[in-house]
């Protein structure tokens, strides 16, 4: 008899090949969280090395109090959207922290990082308007393509001149063009050349917006991201982030200078059509956004912690990302071989991300990890140890490379 | 392989096909049958990564943008090619 699932029998072969070669990463499932650097896994103590907790803010003290205290004050949730059932203090409170965290006139609150991207760019982008956007986007920058009703053209992956050529091709029409590029992206941990980028935006009058998901609290002096890094803030008209990485609970934002921005609230369906974030969440990502900014010991041991790790990793002859980042991945061209790593890694109790394509760069198996401040450097020693005897033993590592990138070393072309 | 036209300058449906053609031999391989109902994400072995960067050659060799929903549009490479030509003449 036919299901209605017979459609995904690849997925469903791809999901039991995993299984037949030890797990797949859906079955994951920690029983206890000890940490943000450690969980039990099937009763073994694992260390966490895929989980974006860039700060280790997840335990932070005085946010689980100000989590507690507002379930009990406020309840544990807020049942519907703002626009149907109205803003709690909270939501209004954090709209402006954020605002004022970095700088600009208006923040919007959304209750997922998802859609953040989706709200924002959905909204921001009419029917008349052009969507140009880097090939190597999040899922939630593709989704909200298929939300808006602009155009949408690809560019290469971090390719100022090709985003150049297909702007010089768009010259006469009269619609908006927002370019939308990512801070650091999520699997390979590269950043995006932002000052080659805001060049080209310049030149054709274009708006850009970047996504600091993985770069806030990471990056700049006062954890702002990439924009902060490169001093480049003024030159970029829209902000998203995420609350579910360095802040440490979950929801997003969309940030601006541009007046008038309170208009998306009105046009943002993933604004309108969904509950707001729950008051417990908002208190804690209140307490650890105000840490953000003075939390320039975290973000060096971040740094340092990542450093390690990469060079660790490097050094034993493990084909890395381009850039040093808190997020690691080492590129493998065989399943099998990027499966059976992941798996003896979490026999040995690390926990890292086994990414497949299509969601990787150029087809490449990846063993994505990404650092936390919270780590120690035993933690890293130990996961750069066990991860290279696992990968002699698989035949992955051949040549050795004794090259060294320091954190400082991190320059400001990104 | 390449063609002697400088790509831009290849218009017309059939021109335009072989350099089509041109682009995805060295993907597909040469045992690739090309043909005009050549299903394009099916018929040749191409993921989707392998198929967004032969998307971007070819809007480099034609020097036009194909937005993603036009791409979505397409399946064979009779279609691809009827949609370059369309773009070719709306950017004309």
């Amino acid at each position: 008899m036919s299901s209605i699932f017979d459609k995904f029998a690849p997925l469903q072969e791809q999901h039991a090949a995993l299984k037949a070669l030890g797990r797949s990463p859906a079955d994951i499932e920690f029983q206890e969280i000890i940490s943000p650097t450690e969980a039990t896994l099937n009763g073994k103590r694992t260390i966490l090395m895929g989980t974006n907790n860039y700060l280790g803010m997840t335990f932070d003290d005085d946010a689980v109090k100000a989590a507690i205290k507002a379930l009990k004050t406020e309840g544990t949730g807020t049942t519907g959207s703002r626009i149907a059932n109205g803003s709690y203090d909270g939501h209004k409170a954090l709209e402006k922290e954020l605002a004022e965290f970095y700088g600009m006139r208006s923040a919007i609150l959304f209750s997922t990082g998802y859609q953040a991207n989706l709200g924002a760019i959905a909204a921001l982008a009419g029917r008349d308007d052009y969507l140009l956007i880097d090939a190597d986007s999040h899922a939630s920058i593709y989704d909200a393509c298929r939300l808006s009703d602009a155009q949408v053209i690809r560019f290469r992956h971090n390719d100022a001149g090709n985003l150049d050529r297909k702007l010089s091709r768009l010259e006469g029409t009269s619609g908006s063009k927002i370019i939308v590029v990512e801070s650091i992206y999520s699997m390979l941990g590269d950043m995006a050349p932002l000052k080659e980028f805001i060049e080209v935006k310049k030149k054709h009058g274009a708006y850009l917006l970047i996504d600091e998901a993985h770069s806030l609290g990471v990056m700049g002096d006062k954890g702002r991201g990439l924009c902060e890094h490169v001093g480049l803030e003024d030159d970029v008209d829209f902000i998203t982030g995420t609350f579910s990485k360095s802040i440490g609970t979950v929801g997003g934002f969309l940030v601006s200078n541009l007046p008038g921005l309170d208009i998306v609230r009105f046009v943002s369906r993933p604004y309108m059509f969904t509950a707001s974030p729950p008051p417990s969440v908002v208190a804690s990502a209140r307490v650890t956004l105000s840490r953000i900014a003075g939390a320039t010991d975290l973000r060096k041991k971040l740094w340092d912690n990542a450093a390690q790790l990469y060079n660790g990793l490097k050094g034993a002859g493990f084909e890395l990302g381009p850039t040093l980042s808190p997020i690691i991945a080492i590129r493998l061209k065989d399943p099998e071989q990027a499966i059976a790593l992941w798996n003896g890694l979490l026999d040995a109790g690390i926990y890292t991300n086994l990414a497949l394509p299509p969601a990787t760069p150029f087809g490449w198996y990846l063993l994505r990890s990404s650092i936390s401040a919270a780590h120690t450097p035993d933690q890293i020693a130990l996961a750069v140890d066990v991860c290279t005897t696992i990968g002699r033993e698989l035949g992955l590592i051949t040549l050795p490379n004794s090259k060294s990138t320091k954190a400082e070393d991190l320059e400001k072309t990104a | 392989m390449k063609s002697s036209l400088s790509p831009s300058q290849v218009t017309g449906i059939d021109a335009i096909m072989a350099e089509i053609k041109t682009h995805l031999r060295t993907r597909a391989g040469e045992s690739a049958i090309l043909g005009p109902d050549t299903n394009i994400t099916r018929d040749l072995g191409l993921d989707s990564l392998a198929i967004m960067d032969f998307i971007f050659d070819l809007e480099d060799s034609f020097d036009i943008s194909i937005p993603m929903e036009r791409i979505a549009e397409v399946q064979t490479l009779s279609d691809l090619a009827k949609s370059i030509d369309v773009l070719q003449k709306e950017a004309a």
